[in-house]
Formats: structure tokens, C-alpha cells, sequence
């Protein structure tokens, strides 16, 4: 690529931690009841309630920093983030300060379209906090209302921040969906972006080439992207923007104070929100209601052993055991350790990984799609799927027809050799597949004719005829039978 | 156990300065001047009902609290009733709680749903709590007649009670001073044989000074030994529950009630409650008593001090052990308590922002009022003025905080809002928890060599009201002697010693090593034996 400048992109991601109940109080998570019925005298903050920690958003935080293979301090605490905000009941949001629970970790990123090398994208830290309310506001004219639901008030959020180490908006898309692949392998977040349990801000900002040497112009942190789609395009548009801004201004970083811009989806761009100038100044300091929260290094140890196998290792194991590609391995991890197990159970029972890799990609996959179900829904198991592929390999079950074999295996839940005989199927053999193919040459004279002629696509007619007089033959078979006699006459 | 009728009479005359009575108001009376202990085996013995000594108590309020101001709300039929259903229940021979029956005021601090919570503050003036605190639940559970709430300063910042909201509340020996506080009312309404077992809180001393101002026994317990939940935070890391009483029997009885491990405050001690009120008669043994050297210092009230010494050889002639010790840290006690309690003020109280509960200002008013500023703006053509003036929602916070709080939970605010701001952190905030970790440091060192340490719990008897009204910084000196248990963490008790020239109560303090509750009572309980100061009333006029 040949542009003028260098993109540099840091990603803060907050991911919404699947617990059942909040980070502090006993409410339930769930997401899309009625508005504030989720709520007690602790996360609505009421004078004199006091929060306990959930344990279970704290090892699942801990789970998802071993896995982004951060160091875990042994100890950790809690601080107030005080700022005022009417969805933001106790006037301070219990957060980690100065002594997260995990930094200094690091995530691979690849491309199977080679638009980039594989590279390494380190992350900052990844801590926990509460999550704030929900500010609905009412824009109806004149009205003007604002209205607030606490249902999400207290839910438990990781916040990962990463290095700024992206250097395209395709980076970050990798190091998004390579992220959020982790987090469902690893069981701690559902990564529902609409539900809000993925929300991302990019920061970004260009390094330039100039005659005065090497330059940066001032970082903007991005908001309101709904979509991996939309931070991709955001970042695009925020590049192309910083840097006629750039020509237009020279202006440089640290000239100007951080900015914050919001993405506009429908419109396609970013737009100025508040200057950080007169940023907030949040007062943090240690919650007294809440004790430090210690992990030794044995319990992180037993995380790590505990951790299922990730996705870069799954990814590299398909590519080195199985001699898939990339692109294919790559299609089996995305989705999802169950499908990969499947693939896996199919290529050991079958002794065939590209076959199992044909058949699961493609045929697999594309009734998962059409009918919406997921693999476990699914009614062939791995060991009948395998069952099939052997057929067709010990030739019991003509490629031509394993397709039909499959889909009635579906439908009808039955086996492979079930499917064959019920679906007429038997292996011709080659005396009765002979004289098939002499009456075909007989009745027709002018194929033979056309054949002699050097015309061997004719014999394409009489392969259909063959197979509505048996449907079990072979057409390669009957091909090959039909010009060697048609030649021989 | 109990006195005899004549010593009744006595003390009746003693306490209420009359002594004329008919027979029923006689013995409701002499009820008023039992302690809880004896209460309740008198309402065992079927010697009175429960309903007997909350009317007795209730009639006492009555009378009396119009001139002292202890409580803030009394709900006298609901008394009743609970009195009343403890009686059919006792009746019918049914297990009772602990405290079955006996009247118990309660600090209007502590979260009860069946009535407002208002921390004395207009800002909660109707606030109804959804849930009982731990310790109110605790107190219903013991079968306890709740009957009423106390006054206090403003979110317990003060040591007057001057700083509530709605009321004055005076001290029982002398209604021209301060009961101190801020724990004020429930210390008052103890002196004034209004409850003879009360609820209150001690951030800096907040129970130990009011009832060392009202001749009462105060005692603030190890920090996490009594649940804070449902107790409205003034500063999180230093509040405490306590119990307020006649006797140090009562304050142990009151004590492990409300003590004890609650899931729902992760600050809490997962620690046994010892009974208290078992031990409490075995003397201990080879006490060794610390005196702090810097505590004797310039500033204490010469009949303060020689109270105290005289406590001192009561112990020597007890069998206890003086030894002098040394605290040196504890001449930053005040400044670091006024660093660290207003910072986690400034975060509790920003819960107080008029959206969700508590009072809002007048949104007309306020809409009126920022639309004429901005037209005032408009036609002096102040752009500047324009963009910073406020949003109808920042002026709304603005407005119903500054109407809602007095004068020195502002303050307290303000301070606290500074010493946790960017570039001012360190210096403040940080360094008052390193000098904390120093108190405690000290004491732990301390209590290598003592059992108890001993001093006063003021430098001087109780102040005229009014008398500190416009000098904040005095009255924050007031709790010299007090704040460095919170900082420490430590328990404390408050115990009357003496009576100054002017007939206004002396307190002693003594303190002990963390979770030291039952020596500090079993300390308290020989002291109060070898001595009749606890048994002294006020002679308050009809």
C-alpha cells in the first residue's frame, strides 16, 4: 500500500461478563425486561446499601486475562470513578484504578485474506467495573424527556484496552473477531454487540513522513460504532479525515486536545462530541466498602490449566495435523469448538481430514445456515457423517448419489447403509454394466457413428439414458465403457 | 439485685426533682431508673409487661424530651402494638428474643422500613428506606420495642448535634450545652431516662464523646464487628455501630445483639460474637493500664484531667498496673481523620443528587431562574457567560445540593472533593493513609505493653451551644482523643469518671487491641464497681 501515512489504532473493548447476577448485588443480568425491575436498594445505590463482590465475574475475568495472556497481579482492589450522571445512581461507578486485575497481555492477530502479516497486538490491561444505567431520551419535540432504566446498573463489564499496535482498520477487524472468538471459546461473555455485551471505542490517530520528519496528528477516541462493520468503516472514514484535517491545519498531537467524535452510521461519518480538554476530573480513590481481592499464583496456574484449547492453537493444530489451509481451518474455528470437534470427530472416524474438511464446510455448514440450527441440532452425527464418507471411499456408495444418502440420513435419521438400500442403491457390476452400455450403442447407431468420427462428447447422451435404466451405475464408468465399445465396433 | 423501694424513692427525687406522684406514676417511674438488665428480669418475672415500660418510657418522652430534643420521631402506637404483641407472645410462652420487650432508640441513621430514614438532613427529610438495616433487623429480631429515632448532626459530621437539620438537642445535666455528638440524641435520651438502651454511630467519636458529654456509657466497637449495612455512610472506612446505655452491663447486652459476620457488609468480620454480658463480672487480672503521654498535654481542662488521674488510681487500687506510653503519631490524628473522612464524604454523598430520591429543588423556580440568567447574558452580550452556564440538569444538581445540605456537609464535601482531585491526591489523601497505617502502628506497638489505655474522651466538659458556631476548626479538636481509635480501627468505650465543678459529667475512655470487646467491658465493668458515677442522674426540672 501506498499511502501517505501510517494508521495507528488502540481498541478499548468492554465486554459484558455472562453471570447471572450483577457485579455487586444478587440481580439478575438478564437482558430486555421491563425497565428498572432488575434493580435493588444496592445497585440503585439507596443511602446505607453496600456492595459484596460476585466471584463468579471475578474468575471469569480472571479466565479471559490468563487467556489474553496477561500477568495477574496477587493482588487487586476496587476504586470509585466519581462523576455525576443521572443514570449513574451512587454518583461514582466502582471500577479498577491503578492496580487492575490483569495487564500487560497480548493477542495474535492473522489475515487469511494476506492483507497483513500475522502480528502480535498487545493489550494494556483488561480490568473489572460496574456497568451504568441506560439514559433513554425522549426526542419528541417539545417533550423533551429523559428517562432512565437501572435494569443494567451494576452489570459486571471487562474493560480490555489494548496497545495502540493496529496499523488499518483491517487489523482491528482481525483483532476484534480473533477477541471475540476467544471469548466465546473461553465460555465468559456471550458478545452480543446489540444486546450491548461487545461495546467498542477505537482510538486513532496518523504518523506522517514530512520534511520536518516523522509526525502524529492528534489522537480522537471513536464512540457509538454498533458493528465490527461500523468500526472498520469508522476507522476508514477517521484516517481519510484526520488527514485532510492534517493538510489543512498541520496541526499535531498535543496541539490540540483529545477529541471524542461519535460514529454516525446511516450518515457514514464521525462527528465532533465534547473536547477532553476540561476532562473530567474523576476523584478516584480505593472503595472502603469493598476488601482487595487476592489470587494466588497457584489458583492463576489453575486457570491456565483449566482453559479449554484456544483458537489460534486449534487453528494452527487443523493447519499441522490435519494439513488443512488456513482459509479452511479458519472456517472450522469461527465456528465454534463444537463444529471443530465435530470436524475432528468426522477426519479421525474416517481417516480423511480433506474429506471431512469438504464435507463439513460446505454441505454441513450450509444446512446449519439454511435451516438455523447449530451443530448439536443436527440429526447425522459425526460417526454417521464418517460412516458416509467411508462408503463412498470403499465405493459402497457412488459420490454421485452420497448428497441424497446425507440428506436422508437427515431426514429420516438413519444410517448410511440404510440410506444406500433405501435409496435403491447397489454396486452394479461390470458384465451387467457391459451389456447396459452394448444395448445403449446398439439402440443408438448415429452415437457410435459420431464417436468413430472422434465426436467423444456424444457419448454424454447415453449416460443419462443409462442412469434412468439403472440408477446405480456409475456415469464415469458408463463413459469410459461406452466409448471403448463404441471404438471397438 | 434490685434496689430497695426507698433508694427508688431517692433517685426519683434525685432524677426528676419532684416528689409527688401517685402510685401508678410512681412505679412507672421507678421503672425509668431501672437498667435493661434489670428490666428484663423484671418483665420475666411478670413484674411489669412491656407495655407497662414502653408507656413509662413513652410518658418519659413525653414529659420530657419538649426540653432536651432527643428524638426526631417517636411513633408512640406503634410502640404499642409491638409492646403489646411481645406481651401476648410472652403470654402464650413463647421463645423470646433477647432484648424482649425493652425500649430501644435508635440513631436516624440506621435504614428501618417502617419509618423515614433522614440522617437529620433536609436533603432525606422524607426518605423511606425499602429495608431494615442489619443492625435495626437485628434489634426487631431480639424482640426489641423500637421506640424512636434520635436526633443527630447533619450525616453524623459534628460533635454538637447543632449540625441537624430540624433540631437542637440539649444536654440533660444542663440545657444550656451541647449533649455533643453526633450521636447527640441517642446519648441525650439515654441521660435523660428516656431509653434506657439507644443506638448510635461513631465516625471520630460520635458515640464515645456525646455520652462522655451525658454522664452515659458509650462504646464504639471494632470496625467490621457490627454490620454497617443499612447504615447511611458518612466516611465508609471509619463508621461504626454502638451501643448507648446506663451501665457497661447493658452497653454488653445491647453490644451482642447487634454484633456479629453479615454477608451483606464484605467489610464485616467473619468472627465469632463472644457473650459479652456472661463475662463481664470476672475481673481481669493483672491488668495492665497505658497512659499516652501526649494526652496530658496543653488544653486539657484541669478537672478533666484530674478526673482521669483519679480513674487511673482506682484501677492502681484495683490491682491494675499504670504504665506510661507513648503515641506519637496521635498529634496527626485530628489532621489525617480530616483527610481521609471528608474524601469518602465528598463520594458518599454524591448518591444525594436529587434524581432518584431526596429532596429536588422547585423546578419552575429553578427553570425561572436560569432562563432570566441567560437573557441577563444575552442582552450584555456576555458570550463567555453564554457557553458556561449551566444545563437545566447541572443546575438542577446544583440547586437541590445546595438546598439540601447545611453548611457543614458542604464543607466537608468541598474538603473532601479537594484532597481527592488530580495533583492534590498524593499529598493529601495518600499521605493521610500512611500516617494512618502509623497510628495503628503505634498501637499495635502499645498493646505489646497494656491490656487497656486510658484517657479522657474530651478536653473539657460539655460546651455551651452556640459556642463553636462560626469556629469549625475547634470543634474538630474536639474529637483529639477519640478519632484515633476509628483510624485504628479499634474499640473504645466511654464510661462517666467525675463531675466537674459544675456539675457536668466527666468521661473516661478506654481502649483495646482489635476485637478486645470483652476486656474493654470486663475493664469498664470494674471501674464502674468500684465507683457510683454511673449511677448519678441529671436533676432536671419539671
Amino acid at each position: 500500500m501506498d499511502s501517505p501515512y501510517t494508521t495507528v489504532i488502540g481498541l478499548e473493548v468492554h465486554v459484558q461478563l455472562a453471570t447471572n447476577s450483577k457485579l455487586f448485588c444478587g440481580c439478575s443480568t438478564q437482558f430486555g425486561a421491563e425497565p428498572n425491575t432488575q434493580t435493588c436498594p444496592v445497585c440503585i445505590g439507596l443511602p446505607g446499601s453496600l456492595p459484596v463482590m460476585n466471584r463468579l465475574a471475578y474468575e471469569l475475568s480472571l479466565k479471559t486475562a490468563v487467556a489474553l495472556n496477561c500477568e495477574i497481579p496477587e493482588f487487586t482492589k476496587w476504586d470509585r470513578k466519581q462523576y455525576f450522571y443521572p443514570d449513574l445512581p451512587k454518583g461514582y461507578q466502582i471500577s479498577q484504578f491503578d492496580l487492575p486485575m490483569s495487564s500487560g497481555g497480548f493477542l495474535e492477530i492473522h489475515d487469511t485474506k494476506d492483507q497483513f502479516e500475522p502480528k502480535r497486538i498487545r493489550i494494556t490491561r483488561a480490568h473489572l467495573e460496574e456497568d451504568a444505567g441506560k439514559s433513554v431520551h425522549d426526542e419528541v419535540a417539545g417533550k423533551a424527556d429523559s428517562e432512565i432504566d437501572l435494569n443494567r446498573t451494576g452489570t459486571p463489564l471487562l474493560e480490555i484496552v489494548s496497545e495502540p499496535d493496529m496499523r488499518s482498520s483491517a487489523e482491528a477487524r482481525a483483532f476484534l473477531d480473533e477477541l471475540k472468538l476467544l471469548l466465546l471459546y473461553i465460555g465468559v461473555s456471550d458478545c452480543n454487540m446489540q444486546e450491548g455485551s461487545l461495546r467498542v471505542d477505537a482510538n486513532v490517530n496518523l504518523h506522517l513522513e514530512t520534511d520536518e520528519g516523522k509526525i502524529a496528528t492528534p489522537i480522537v477516541e471513536i464512540k457509538n460504532m454498533n458493528s465490527f462493520r461500523a468500526v472498520e468503516r469508522a476507522l476508514d472514514y477517521e484516517a481519510a479525515r484526520q488527514y485532510r484535517v492534517w493538510q489543512e491545519t498541520g496541526q499535531k498531537i498535543g496541539e490540540s486536545p483529545k477529541q471524542t467524535r461519535g460514529w454516525d452510521d446511516a450518515e457514514g461519518i464521525t462527528l465532533g462530541q465534547r473536547s477532553k480538554e476540561e476532562s473530567s476530573d474523576y476523584r478516584y480513590f480505593p472503595d472502603p466498602d469493598l476488601a482487595p481481592v487476592t489470587a494466588s499464583p497457584e489458583r492463576v496456574h489453575e486457570v491456565k490449566a483449566g482453559l479449554c484449547e484456544l483458537p489460534a492453537s486449534l487453528r494452527s493444530r487443523l493447519l499441522s495435523e490435519h494439513g488443512l489451509s488456513l482459509y479452511d481451518a479458519d472456517v472450522l474455528v469461527n465456528q465454534g469448538r463444537a463444529v471443530v470437534d465435530y470436524f475432528l470427530e468426522v477426519a479421525k472416524q474416517s481417516g480423511d481430514s480433506k474429506s471431512a474438511c469438504n464435507w463439513v464446510t460446505q454441505e454441513i455448514l450450509r444446512i446449519l445456515k439454511d435451516r438455523e440450527i447449530s451443530i448439536g441440532d443436527f440429526s447425522v452425527s459425526a460417526t454417521h457423517l464418517a460412516d458416509l464418507l467411508l462408503a463412498v471411499k470403499e465405493e459402497k456408495l457412488p459420490k454421485s448419489r452420497a448428497k441424497d444418502a446425507l440428506e436422508l440420513m437427515d431426514a429420516k435419521n438413519i444410517e448410511v447403509a440404510e440410506a444406500i438400500e433405501q435409496l435403491g442403491i447397489e454396486q452394479v457390476d461390470e458384465s451387467a454394466l457391459m451389456t447396459l452400455c452394448q444395448e445403449l450403442l446398439d439402440a443408438n447407431p448415429k452415437i457410435v457413428a459420431d464417436v468413430q468420427a472422434g465426436k467423444q462428447q456424444a457419448v454424454g447422451a447415453l449416460i443419462g439414458q443409462a442412469k434412468k435404466k439403472n440408477p446405480n451405475v456409475d456415469p464415469g464408468q458408463v463413459r469410459k465403457i461406452c466409448l471403448e465399445l463404441a471404438q471397438k465396433d | 439485685m434490685l434496689r430497695a423501694a426507698t433508694d427508688e424513692v431517692i433517685w426519683c427525687r434525685l432524677f426528676w426533682g419532684v416528689d409527688r406522684h401517685n402510685s401508678d406514676r410512681y412505679f412507672s417511674m421507678s421503672l425509668l431508673e431501672h437498667s435493661a438488665c434489670e428490666l428484663l428480669q423484671l418483665l420475666e418475672e411478670g413484674k411489669t409487661s412491656s407495655v407497662e415500660l414502653a408507656q413509662a418510657y413513652l410518658d418519659a418522652i413525653e414529659a420530657r424530651d419538649s426540653q432536651i430534643g432527643s428524638f426526631l420521631r417517636v411513633d408512640a402506637e406503634a410502640a404499642i402494638r409491638r409492646a403489646e404483641q411481645i406481651d401476648r407472645r410472652r403470654g402464650k410462652g413463647e421463645q423470646l428474643g433477647k432484648l424482649a420487650g425493652l425500649p430501644v432508640a435508635v440513631k436516624d441513621v440506621l435504614c428501618d422500613r417502617e419509618t423515614k430514614t433522614t440522617c437529620a438532613s433536609r436533603m432525606l427529610e422524607s426518605f423511606r428506606p425499602p429495608y431494615d438495616s442489619t443492625v435495626v433487623a437485628k434489634l426487631k429480631a431480639a424482640d426489641a420495642v423500637l421506640i424512636g429515632r434520635t436526633n443527630m448532626d447533619e450525616f453524623a459530621m459534628g460533635g454538637s448535634t447543632e449540625n441537624s437539620a430540624f433540631q437542637v438537642t440539649r444536654n440533660p445535666w444542663d440545657l444550656e450545652r451541647t449533649p455533643g455528638g453526633s450521636s447527640g440524641g441517642a446519648a441525650a435520651c439515654v441521660a435523660g431516662g428516656m431509653a434506657p438502651l439507644s443506638i448510635g454511630t461513631d465516625t471520630g467519636g460520635s458515640i464515645r464523646q456525646p455520652a462522655g458529654l451525658c454522664g452515659v456509657v458509650g462504646m464504639k466497637p471494632t470496625y467490621g464487628r457490627v454490620s454497617r449495612f443499612g447504615l447511611i455512610a458518612f466516611a465508609s472506612s471509619l463508621d461504626q455501630v454502638g451501643p448507648l446505655a446506663r451501665s457497661t452491663q447493658d452497653a454488653a447486652l445491647l453490644l451482642e445483639t447487634i454484633a456479629g459476620h453479615d454477608p451483606q457488609d464484605a467489610t464485616s468480620l467473619d468472627v465469632a460474637v463472644p457473650k459479652y454480658s456472661a463475662t463481664i463480672k470476672q475481673p481481669l487480672k493483672n491488668l495492665r493500664i497505658g497512659i499516652v503521654r501526649e494526652h496530658f498535654a496543653e488544653g486539657l481542662d484541669a478537672e478533666v484531667e484530674t478526673a482521669v488521674r483519679d480513674a487511673i488510681k482506682v484501677y492502681e487500687s484495683l490491682g491494675a498496673t499504670v504504665k506510661e506510653i507513648s503515641l506519637p503519631h496521635s498529634k496527626y490524628a485530628v489532621a489525617t481523620y480530616y483527610v481521609i473522612a471528608p474524601s469518602e464524604a465528598s463520594s458518599n454523598l454524591a448518591r444525594y443528587d436529587s434524581v432518584h430520591y431526596g429532596y429536588r429543588t422547585d423546578r419552575a423556580a429553578m427553570l425561572k431562574e436560569l432562563e432570566e440568567e441567560r437573557k441577563e447574558l444575552e442582552t450584555a452580550g456576555d458570550q463567555a457567560g453564554l457557553n458556561s452556564l449551566d444545563s437545566p440538569l447541572v443546575r438542577m444538581y446544583r440547586q437541590s445540593r445546595a438546598e439540601g445540605f447545611g453548611p457543614e456537609v458542604k464543607r466537608r464535601i468541598m474538603l473532601g472533593a479537594y484532597t481527592l482531585s488530580a495533583g492534590y491526591y498524593d499529598a493529601y489523601y495518600l499521605k493521610a493513609l500512611k500516617v494512618r497505617r502509623l497510628i495503628r502502628q503505634d498501637f499495635d506497638a502499645a498493646f505489646e505493653e497494656v491490656d487497656l489505655i486510658a484517657s479522657p474522651v474530651t478536653a473539657q466538659p460539655a460546651f455551651k451551644l452556640g459556642a463553636m458556631a462560626d469556629d469549625p476548626l475547634s470543634m474538630y479538636l474536639v474529637d483529639l482523643y477519640t478519632v484515633s481509635a476509628n483510624l485504628a480501627g479499634l474499640p473504645g468505650i466511654s464510661l462517666p469518671c467525675g463531675f466537674s465543678s459544675g456539675g457536668l459529667p466527666i468521661g473516661l475512655q478506654l481502649q483495646a487491641p482489635p476485637l478486645g470487646e470483652e476486656t474493654l467491658l470486663r475493664g469498664a465493668y470494674m471501674f464502674e464497681q468500684a465507683t457510683d458515677w454511673c449511677r448519678r442522674r441529671p436533676s432536671l426540672e419539671r
